[in-house]
């Protein structure tokens, strides 16, 4: 079974890996192209500039997403930037100082061939937004702006205002809506993927629900692609959109796409706390407030509840300035999650009482006020602030911010080769979507680099290169197996409306949810990891004994989506705590609290684990097969992270 | 030390497109003040579907307030009582116990109801499918500082782009004129020099495509600025204005100087 882990990953001087790829594909004829039928699920930066580019050249393309509009997708959430190696600073960056601090800042469990191509990829999508409008933040000679992010020791960060990840993808989207008008690209919004249809081993294309009529068809094509980003929501509470879920690549996992390292999530440390059991989903703050805020909480767990302006401060402890004295504040992101998990474990943490545990800790400006002026912090972080009052009624110009951490992003999804092909052939992953660039960490400011790369720049061609030489039987609507993959669609629609049982699906997701972050989230052990594994199966049972679903299928009905979304999540939630048991180090943001070093930080065991974990699935969910790739590290040596 | 109010909703509820759809009373009680408004529909529905009956449909997706996807006439003002704030941002804290609350979709022709609050705003994808976007395709880009732009200009653009598409200007408007929508997306790309080359057509093409749907026109009642959440300016409405007659100047040149190449 290892031979089908090829990850066709060029060799030679890494410089050159992907030119000399690029030029043994096979091309297709311009001619020939709308003769192609390719369907692209999803319409955020990988999604919606993938269908856009095939769309140029072309390619007859179907796109497909859940929102009422292409232009919704959650990519336009991300605040901060888009890293690029232009080196406009003169600053010493480079293409290779963008890979090395990939891969070193993924903890080394990445694959350095296609996170150079990523680097290589970086400039050219620079070009492209700027050539499509994108208005990136400039500098009075009217050249563009980049700040330095992530603790990156170069400015490289393109960005506009907060909302570059806005912009990025209104580019995008435009792209999309030219090509609509061109005729090249058919657009399907509030549609929903239910299934991959397999024929003869190669995905043939999908279906579908129509989320306002309900009717369910069956879609047929030469090649899918999946960009339908990552699977956050496992944890019901994260950074996501409410309507962000993982039931697009769970199907294709099923169908028999390898998932690849899925305990790789990512933890955001700077995020509003949960208010109340209501709480629907977490707001990310951007960690550039840590710049100028400083982290506390009560030395004394008695006072957790007082007025914080009461407490003296020699009664404050400021952790993570105690425990790293040189990068104070500053700490990755994964250190300062964990380390924030932990004082609120000891029952210091602050805030609303939920559980029994006050999750909180609080970051500061007092000081940087009395030093800087509210002026100054005001113009600094203004928005933030406003933003944060709006959310928790707290003015942070007087009392201390309340933050959390939380899950923001999936590093972990479909195994894919360096074509970005999954384990079925001719079925593709972009973006969040796919496991490949990140490692066990990302570093700020590289998912929407990575989502435009894969989109405008990697598709088109591993696409080209798929179909020229597939050779692909003629499928249409009447086969027997795209009948009977629509006929399994139903059916389970069926069931999830006839259990008649008493549970709302948010109520199931909810208590899944709570499973997983308490024990597959900051921190997991081989025993809380069990407890999770032996909890799972028996919730998800009763999920579908006790489901409550009202009204019918052939309309528009949320509830009916959510139960079939939550159902995959309670799958994809038993391989998450899987992966995390059987990876048996720490590495990145997977810390296993059996692995830790002296100083209490993550232990990576290069010698046994240095490989990308595939999942594939038997039928049986218990008992999924391992396959391992492994991985090689030519030019960037491992190395550990130390940030005392 | 956190309140908690008791309210009656009065929620627009229809079926379908074809139904014609009315007001049903709901008590809401025991909301806390730390719920976001629409937190509170959450909690609304989890207690009619545990009542065996069908919730609410209401469109959210990003809940941070930049996606567009959330959008209710609450109290007859899109998006509610506080300036600046879409409607997934608003809190309860805004509200007292005891208020009576009315929950109504975006009203416009041009946005046709799918059910209850939930309606289709197709029509704004295919008025930027018209025009609104630059044609550049992808590999074809020139070097990005090959072009310097103004900051002052990057930054109007940027002001103007950072409408998120959420309708609420066409549902404040007397008249559902979708003209504030139409205005920002032409002075983004208008503003840059990358937009210059289809300028006038671009404005050309998405105002008839703004005709063609249904939108009403602007007569100047500025209900659109002060509901936009991301305070988009009437100022591009005069802009696109002014675009809009030298588009017919333009169009005018160019047909005197077409002609004899044959």
């Amino acid at each position: 079974m290892q031979s089908r882990l090829d990850s066709k990953a060029p060799s030679g001087p890494i410089e050159t890996r992907w030119d000399r790829h690029r030029f043994g594909m096979k091309l297709v004829n311009p001619a020939n192209r709308r003769k192609y039928k390719i369907i692209v699920v999803g319409t955020g930066l990988a999604g919606g500039a993938g269908a856009a580019s095939l769309g140029e050249m072309g390619y007859n393309v179907l796109s497909f997403c859940y929102q009422d509009s292409p232009r919704r997708a959650h990519s336009i959430a991300a605040q901060g930037g888009i890293n690029a190696a232009k080196n406009y600073k003169n600053d010493g960056d480079s293409i290779h100082r963008l890979f090395y601090d990939t891969v070193k800042g993924g903890d080394f469990r990445a694959r350095e061939s296609n996170v150079h191509r990523l680097a290589e990829l970086s400039v050219n999508i620079i070009d492209q937004c700027v050539a499509q409008g994108v208005p990136f933040a400039r500098e009075y000679g009217g050249l563009l702006d980049n700040r330095s992010f992530g603790g990156a020791q170069v400015s490289r960060t393109f960005y506009a205002r907060g909302q570059t990840g806005q912009q990025l993808l209104l580019g995008a989207y435009q792209a999309l809506a030219r090509q609509i008008e061109a005729g090249t690209v058919k657009s399907f919004p509030r549609t929903e993927m239910l299934d991959v249809i397999v024929v003869d081993g190669v995905a043939r294309g999908i279906v579908t629900r129509d989320m306002v009529s309900g009717k369910v068809e069956a879609h047929v094509a030469d090649a899918v692609v999946l960009a339908t980003g990552g699977y956050g929501n496992a944890f019901f509470l994260s950074t996501n959109a409410i309507g962000c879920n993982a039931t697009a690549v769970w199907r294709a996992h099923k169908k028999g796409a390898f998932f690849a390292n899925p305990c790789f999530t990512q933890i955001h440390p700077t995020c509003i706390p949960a208010g109340g059991d209501y709480q629907s989903k977490l707001t990310l703050m951007s960690e550039s407030l840590r710049n100028d805020g400083r982290v506390w909480v009560p030395k004394s767990a008695g006072d957790c509840g007082r007025d914080p302006a009461e407490i003296a401060e020699k009664d404050r402890d400021y952790y993570l300035e105690r425990l790293y004295p040189s990068f104070g504040n500053l700490v990755p992101r994964d250190i300062a999650s964990r380390r924030a998990k932990m004082v609120c474990d000891e029952g210091r943490g602050v805030g609303t009482e939920l559980e029994g545990v006050r999750r909180g800790v609080y970051l500061d400006f007092r000081d940087s006020i009395k030093r800087l002026g509210e002026a100054k912090i005001r113009e600094r972080y203004g928005n933030l602030f406003e933003m944060y009052e709006r959310i928790t009624g707290e003015n942070p110009y007087k009392t201390p911010m309340r933050i959390y951490p939380a899950s923001h992003y999936t590093m972990g999804g479909l195994w894919v080769d360096y074509n970005l092909m999954t384990t079925i052939p001719g079925c593709f992953a972009a973006g969040e979507a796919n496991f490949s660039d990140h490692g066990a960490n990302r570093l700020g400011a590289s998912a929407l680099m990575q989502g435009l790369a894969d989109g405008y720049f990697v598709l088109p061609y591993v696409l080209g290169n798929y179909l020229a030489s597939a050779k692909l039987a003629s499928v249409d609507e009447g086969h027997i197996e795209v009948k009977k993959a629509v006929a399994d669609v139903e059916e389970r629609i069926e069931k999830l409306l006839s259990i008649g049982g008493e549970r709302t699906p948010d109520s199931f997701h909810r208590e899944l949810g709570n499973i997983i972050w308490n024990n597959c989230g900051m921190a997991r052990s081989a025993q809380g990891l069990e407890g999770a594994l032996a909890r799972i199966p028996a919730l998800r049972e009763e999920f579908w004994q006790n489901l409550k679903v009202t009204g019918t299928g052939e309309s528009l009905n949320q509830t009916l989506e959510k139960a079939g979304r939550v159902a995959d999540f309670m799958e994809l939630g038993e391989l998450m705590c899987r992966d995390a048991l059987a990876r048996d180090e720490s590495c990145g943001c997977h810390y296993r609290e059996e692995h830790v070093t002296e100083e209490g930080e993550a232990a990576r065991n290069d010698s046994e684990y240095q490989y990308v974990a595939a999942w594939e699935h038997t039928g049986d969910l218990s008992k999924p097969t391992l396959h391992k790739e492994a991985l090689e590290f030519e030019y960037v040596l491992p190395v550990a992270r130390s940030y005392k | 030390m956190s309140k908690t109010m008791n309210l009656t909703l009065h929620v627009w509820r229809q079926k379908g497109g074809t139904d014609i759809g009315g007001f049903e009373t709901y008590k809401a009680p025991e909301i806390s003040e730390h719920m976001s408004f629409l937190e509170m529909l959450d909690v609304v529905n989890e207690r009619l579907l545990a009542d065996g009956k069908e919730p609410i449909a209401f469109d959210s997706d990003c809940r941070e307030g930049i996606c567009g996807m959330c959008g209710l006439v609450i109290n007859g003002v899109p998006h509610g009582p506080n300036a600046a704030t879409t409607t997934c941002q608003l809190h309860m804290r805004h509200f007292n116990d005891g208020d009576e609350i009315t929950i109504e979709p975006w009203r416009a022709a041009a946005f046709p109801v799918l059910r209850d609050l939930v309606v289709d705003r197709g029509a704004f994808d295919r008025i930027i499918q018209a025009g609104g976007y630059v044609s550049v395709n992808a590999g074809s880009a020139p070097e990005a500082n090959g072009l310097p732009v103004a900051k002052p200009d990057a930054d109007r653009a940027m002001d103007a782009a950072a409408c998120i598409g959420c309708g609420a200007c066409v549902a404040a408007c007397p008249n559902a004129s979708a003209m504030l929508f139409v205005a920002a997306k032409a002075a983004h790309l208008g503003l840059l020099p990358q937009g210059q080359p289809e300028r006038y057509e671009r404005v050309k093409k998405m105002v008839a495509q703004m005709d063609a749907e249904g939108f009403g026109h602007c007569s100047n009642h500025y209900e659109c600025m002060a509901a936009c959440p991301k305070e988009i300016s009437v100022d591009f409405i005069a802009r696109l204005n002014r675009d809009l007659m030298r588009a017919t100047v333009v169009e005018r040149d160019h047909e005197e100087k077409s002609g004899g190449a044959g």
